[in-house]
């Protein structure tokens, strides 16, 4: 991973319920061209670049009542095939059940000395790597077949209201056999041996929804972040907070109680400055009483942090100023490279926001799109 | 032997009524799935098991299990129920 300043097309992936958009930005990142809908129709929950050639796009997705699956181009969308060996379960012994991938959440592009390396996490919460650039998968039995993987996830059941997750899939850039991974629920997990086994890494965090005070696993990271030039450095945006930890600490440090109080600090996604590991970005959501999950008093606001979550700025210029109940999911907030930062999201109810300005003022670049659930940055060679 | 194809699978076929070749309903998917790869795993699951909202229909009789035998003279219809927004 490179810390240069990145000054090449920005193209937003976004993956959508009803398909995939591009939304390509000028040299300024100023306007911004909607091309799409590509593969219309299917739920796209996850839409990446391979940032190792720049040119192949993947999308983890699932087609109403059809089965899951990945779909793939290598020509920045101008065409699109099916992977041939979609994530699955191995096929149960005759006479025991087996396991369904229901469908395909969350992919992860490999290292750059592992080029055609990718992970996908599943419902239920299940690992998948592919050697061959999403073409076909093969279950990482380590994490599937471990011996907690009933207790860890509650026998996968243990979900949102779209299935329990696998997200979150982090690679320590110094060495591929370091994984990390979020589990909704269930937490943290650290493999050291490339998902050959596991370990919960929870400790000081909160999970006010488990009868037990400081449960070892259960708990619901929405969004887990590693820092791609600071490795040792992670944050997670939990169901109950927002956390900063140190490796090699394993305690958590809960820095979102820094967050004003009459906003909180719940919400989905958490975003990273790439080359400042004191800064990120968050985008609060009302969790009080049934958990509206909506902008908090219908005023949305993304909130950053510059000194490793000891303070917390308000950043709302041009956002609406009220009756504004945004939802943005785990995947739906992104970062650009450049100098200053972009930053952008998008929400449920189909628009895209975009800052060139680390977050001081915002523009909606795109309306009326489907429920958006993943905004990614592709950075094109310039 | 006929196969028709719901609306949802016309992305591999390109038609709504093609030509398989099958003993049973089994082997039936799996040369389906030969001419037009990719579709099996859309219809079955990786236990071999229909997935929800997927009904296969020979002679417009339902079956639940793919060990179902076929005659080459039989005519099997895939259906796909749609429902939510």
């Amino acid at each position: 991973m490179s810390d240069a300043v990145r000054s090449g097309q920005v193209v937003l992936l976004v993956g959508t319920r009803k398909g995939v958009f591009l939304l390509h930005a000028d040299a300024a990142r100023n306007g911004w061209t909607l091309e799409g809908p590509h593969c219309l129709g299917h739920l796209a929950y996850h839409v990446v670049l391979d940032p190792r050639d720049t040119r192949a796009l993947l999308v983890a997705a699932k087609t109403g009542h059809l089965g899951p699956t990945v779909f793939r181009s290598t020509d920045l969308g101008k065409s699109w095939q099916e992977a041939t060996g979609p994530p699955a379960f191995p096929k149960a012994p005759e006479g025991e059940s087996g396991r369904v991938v229901e469908h395909v959440f969350w992919l992860t592009p490999g290292l750059p000395e592992e080029p055609d390396v990718w992970y996908a996490g599943t419902s239920p919460p299940a690992l998948f790597r592919s050697e061959d650039a999403g073409n076909t998968w093969a279950p990482i039995s380590g994490w599937n077949d471990h011996p907690n993987w009933g207790l860890w996830t509650e026998d996968g059941a243990d979900g949102t209201p779209g299935g329990s997750l696998l997200h979150s899939i982090n690679i320590d850039p110094r060495d591929p056999q370091h994984l990390y991974i979020g589990l909704s629920g269930g937490g943290v997990f650290e493999s050291t041996d490339g998902g050959g086994d596991w370990r919960p890494l929870n400790a000081g965090c909160e999970a006010n929804f488990n009868p037990v005070p400081e449960p070892e696993f259960g708990h619901d990271p929405h969004c887990l972040r590693l820092h791609p030039l600071a490795p040792d450095v992670l944050w997670q945006q939990n169901h109950c907070g927002i956390y900063r930890l140190e490796r090699p600490a394993e305690r958590w440090e809960r820095v979102g109680d820094n967050m004003p109080r009459d906003v909180g600090d719940i919400g989905f996604p958490i975003e990273l400055h790439p080359r400042d590991a004191d800064t990120a970005w968050v985008f609060p959501m009302d969790g009080s009483d049934v958990w509206p999950r909506t902008s908090p008093d219908g005023k949305p606001a993304a909130y950053v942090t510059r000194d490793a979550g000891r303070s917390w700025q308000r950043k709302d210029a041009g956002l609406p100023r009220e009756h504004a109940w945004l939802t943005v999911l785990r995947q739906s907030m992104a970062v650009d490279a450049h100098d200053p930062v972009g930053v952008y999201f998008g929400t449920t109810t189909g628009q895209v926001w975009a800052s060139r300005d680390e977050g001081d003022t915002w523009t909606c670049i795109a309306d009326n799109l489907p429920h958006v659930f993943s905004v990614e940055v592709a950075e094109l060679e310039p | 032997m006929r196969v028709s194809i719901p609306t949802p699978l016309l992305s591999y076929t390109q038609a709504p009524l093609v030509d398989a070749q099958g003993g049973t309903v089994a082997e039936l998917l799996v040369d389906l799935d030969r001419r037009y790869p990719g579709i099996r795993f859309r219809m079955i699951d990786e236990q071999d098991d229909i997935r929800p909202h997927v009904k296969i229909f020979i002679n417009r009789e339902r079956i639940v299990g793919l060990d179902e035998h076929l005659a080459p003279d039989d005519e099997v219809q895939i259906l796909q129920a749609l429902s939510g927004g």
